[in-house]
């Protein structure tokens, strides 16, 4: 259906979009073209401009130089504003809502041509139009902050739809999406696409450029590097061209040679801050060379599993046994003491301190004791010459040691917290989301890092909503929901269909 | 005894106006995102200003035309700190405050006549007088509420206005956004800047008429520190009404009432010593508001706007 192309005329076109940030050539020359009816993946690593050039054609940034033509008519767009008049819409990655407003609200916040009075219930009953339409289940009257993120992100669509958006934009869109979810944002989108709209979605996820698109453009450090036919390529392919070199896809690993039992919980259960269950009733075994994978879409109590293991959230009933210790509520300096170890998921507020050194940063953990403390005093000459040598083991690009951490990319400070977390690990690494946003090459330096912890006699838990992840690095999978762990099953036998059911709600011992 | 309790309301409803006005006005700055503590400062200098105009011009319009710009100017330029210089806050409220106390006692000092040695202090004005509404300010106690000055009233007008506006139009829904969320709203149009700007400035003006109240009416004339602290109260009472423009007269009530209640004891000669009865408002003032915020954080309905005192930047991680 699509091989009168060259007939076909693109409903939007980017020329030689460059766009500089102080120091970094975000967008060099990149051009652009997207046909009705279609879907684009803009395919790339972690800084490779694909959101730069994205939050371009949103209005968000102002390009430096470039033309943008919309359906043939060159077009000026200055902000969000502009770019919504002329039909485009974007859904970012964190998501565009108010929290403590409705639906209804949100769909028509800034919308100038609605009434000065607001007349909600109007609102309402188009917004079930739209959600009918398109099968997008949303109650306009419900609450943001109440819904999933699954639902959240539909009022991202439907807000689009309402506003009638031609070219939609979507920034990762199923990183928080179980793979039913993702499937039906799938049907939606071709939904729409089938009905004349675009969209263009940036990823860096194989399969899903392979079942979402129709074209794939590749950025590699601000450029435009191929332009393919989705049915003429092939994920090997695409990787490739994403990094310039072939990547691994499975990682190695030997067979897993459990030792003895290092992190035991027997029926725990944790309140949330909102005084909600976030754990109930969770009983977990992890023995020493293994890794667990813990599977699950985020917000169904993986942050307090991991906060209850390592002293930083309370447990209000159950116990937790770390190599048969009983560390039920105990500090994090106590946790730290045993040898726990900890990966945080959000790596820049609760894993570096942004505005001290790399140095510092890496001895933050060691700094209590001598040789890097003595009589209460540190030792600069010692902390410095123990940095160096992290920094040149885990190949950490930095200017300098003294320099501070926030100004390393993404991938380095997590490299950062990997080389200060490992060297001080001796009985359990606890990794939430070690690999979320790091481009390809530092994802699989990260999960080689987990897998020799692993051979080194640790027990790992690896916290991931990438599933793939989770069946090539773990050797058991255990699935979340609500804060129930709904089944464990061996890695090596698990199928990314069941693991979704069972991320949906659905117990193990229900499936067939 | 009636009349006592209807003097009583009266006074509750005279003492509690001006605090009406700032914290509406408040409200709708920090509704924005934007914390203005300059608000003693602006208060006292909407005072001093309106004063002198209604000495020299006798018209009580323009004396509340000058207090109103005096408001502008000084929450500008707050706005311009806070917005376009993306400023701290705290300490730009704060210098506005020190600027305003201090340069509103100078000019008390300097803008009166060379008979009065220049001193505003101990001259009578033109002022704000008291008018029945007909038929209304005859019913037994309640009747208070109808005898009151121009301002009063439009308080009466003001407070469903502003709730109206808030909750109910579409410039409401892009307020509230701009300081729950400016990111989305950014996102979704809405120049966070520009909205910033306009509410500053209103709540600046609004704050300023309510210093005006004191000077014109509630205590005619000029003294050094007219406002006795309301400016801080009114940052209570801000965070007493939940940021919401129809709870705003509660907290004002209960402050002008005890106020209302210690001056009759004072009057009735009280054996209880002056300083004492004269921080009650202040002290119960805090004891509310502590155990409201209590009961609220306990039912989880914390509402302060989610992007009070962040300076917005597009872009930022």
């Amino acid at each position: 259906m699509k091989n009168d192309q060259k007939e076909k005329t693109p409903i939007l076109e980017m020329r030689g979009i460059t766009k500089r940030f102080p120091g970094v050539l975000a967008n060099d020359n990149v051009d652009l073209e997207l046909f009705p009816g279609e879907v684009l993946a803009l395919l790339g690593e972690n800084g490779a401009g694909k959101s730069t050039l994205m939050n371009v054609l949103a209005g968000l940034y102002r390009a430096d130089s470039g033309t943008i033509r919309m359906k043939g008519e060159e077009i000026e767009i200055y902000s969000p504003k502009d770019a919504m008049k002329h039909g485009i819409g974007m859904i970012h990655q964190n998501f565009k809502l108010v929290q403590t407003m409705t639906v209804a609200e949100n769909v028509i916040l800034g919308l100038e041509n609605e009434d000065f009075i607001l007349d909600l219930k109007k609102v309402g009953n188009k917004i079930k139009d739209i959600s009918s339409h398109y099968n997008l289940k949303v109650d306009p009257n419900a609450v943001i902050w109440q819904m999933s993120v699954g639902e959240q992100q539909r009022v991202e669509i439907l807000k689009l739809i309402y506003r009638g958006a031609e070219v939609l934009i979507l920034d990762e869109p199923t990183a928080v999406l179980t793979p039913q979810e993702s499937r039906e944002l799938n049907q939606i989108i071709k939904q729409m696409t089938g009905e004349g709209k675009s969209a263009i979605f940036i990823t860096h996820k194989m399969d899903e450029v392979m079942e979402f698109s129709d074209w794939v453009r590749v950025l590699q450090k601000g450029k435009l590097v191929s332009v393919v036919r989705t049915k003429d390529t092939s994920p090997r392919e695409l990787s490739k061209m994403m990094v310039g070199r072939e990547v691994l896809f499975r990682v190695e690993k030997k067979p897993a040679q459990p030792g003895e039992t290092v992190l035991k919980l027997e029926n725990v259960t944790a309140l949330n801050e909102k005084g909600i269950k976030a754990l109930q009733n969770i009983s977990l075994n992890l023995r020493r060379g293994e890794i667990l994978g813990i599977a699950g879409v985020a917000g169904n109590g993986q942050r307090e599993l991991t906060e209850v293991i390592t002293g930083l959230h309370k447990v209000t009933e159950g116990k937790i046994l770390v190599e048969d210790k009983d560390m039920t509520n105990k500090d994090p300096l106590e946790f730290i003491n045993e040898g726990v170890s900890h990966i945080p998921s959000d790596r820049v507020a609760m894993g570096i301190v942004g505005d001290m050194s790399v140095a510092h940063n890496l001895a933050m953990k060691e700094y209590r004791k001598a040789p890097l403390t003595e009589y209460g005093i540190l030792h600069p000459k010692r902390i410095l010459a123990m940095a160096k040598k992290m920094i040149t083991f885990f190949q950490i690009a930095t200017p300098t040691p003294y320099t501070n951490v926030k100004f390393l990319s993404g991938g380095n400070i997590q490299k950062t917290i990997l080389a200060r977390e490992i060297g001080a690990c001796a009985s359990l690494l606890v990794a939430a989301y070690p690999a979320r946003g790091l481009d390809v090459g530092a994802t699989e330096s990260v999960r080689k890092e987990m897998i020799s912890e692993r051979d080194n006699g640790k027990g790992v838990l690896l916290v991931s909503e990438d599933l793939d992840e989770l069946m090539s690095v773990s050797d058991r999978i255990a699935v979340m929901n609500e804060g129930r762990i709904m089944g464990i099953v061996p890695a090596d036998k698990a199928d990314i269909e069941s693991l979704g059911l069972m991320m949906a709600g659905v117990p193990q011992e229900e499936l067939t | 005894m009636i009349a006592l309790i209807t003097s009583i309301l009266a006074i509750t409803l005279r003492a509690g106006t001006s605090l009406i006005y700032a914290t509406i006005g408040e409200i709708y700055t920090e509704r924005s995102g934007i914390l203005n503590l300059g608000l003693e400062g602006m208060m006292l200098l909407g005072a001093v200003s309106a004063f002198a105009t209604v000495y020299y011009t006798g018209s009580l319009l323009l004396a509340l035309l000058v207090a109103a710009l005096t408001g502008m100017i000084l929450s500008a330029l707050h706005a311009f700190l806070s917005i376009t210089m993306r400023a701290n806050q705290v300490v730009s409220g704060l210098s506005i405050t020190l600027f305003g106390s201090g340069f509103a006692s100078f000019l008390g000092q300097r803008l009166g006549p060379a008979s009065n040695g220049h001193y505003l202090i101990g001259l009578v004005g033109k002022k704000f007088t008291p008018f029945d509404i007909p038929g209304l300010s005859k019913i037994p106690v309640l009747g208070a509420v109808f005898s009151q000055d121009i301002l009063t009233y439009i308080v009466f007008l003001i407070i469903p206005v502003a709730w109206f506006y808030m909750y109910k139009t579409k410039n409401g829904l892009n307020l509230r956004a701009v300081g729950e969320s400016p990111q989305t709203a950014d996102a979704m149009g809405i120049n966070i800047a520009k909205t910033r700007y306009i509410y500053t400035i209103l709540g600046g003006t609004l704050v300023a008429l309510g210093g005006a109240h004191l000077s014109l009416s509630y205590a005619p004339g000029w003294t050094d520190n007219i406002t006795g602290g309301r400016g801080w109260i009114v940052i209570a009472l801000v965070i007493f009404s939940m940021w919401n423009p129809s709870r705003a007269i509660w907290g004002a009530l209960l402050f002008g009432g005890i106020n209302a209640i210690q001056f009759r004891l004072q009057a009735t000669g009280t054996t209880i010593s002056a300083p004492l009865l004269n921080m009650l408002p202040y002290l119960v003032t805090i004891i509310v508001l502590v155990l409201m915020t209590w009961v609220e954080t306990l039912n989880k309905k914390v509402g302060a706007p989610a992007a009070l005192a962040v300076p917005y930047m597009r872009g930022e991680k």
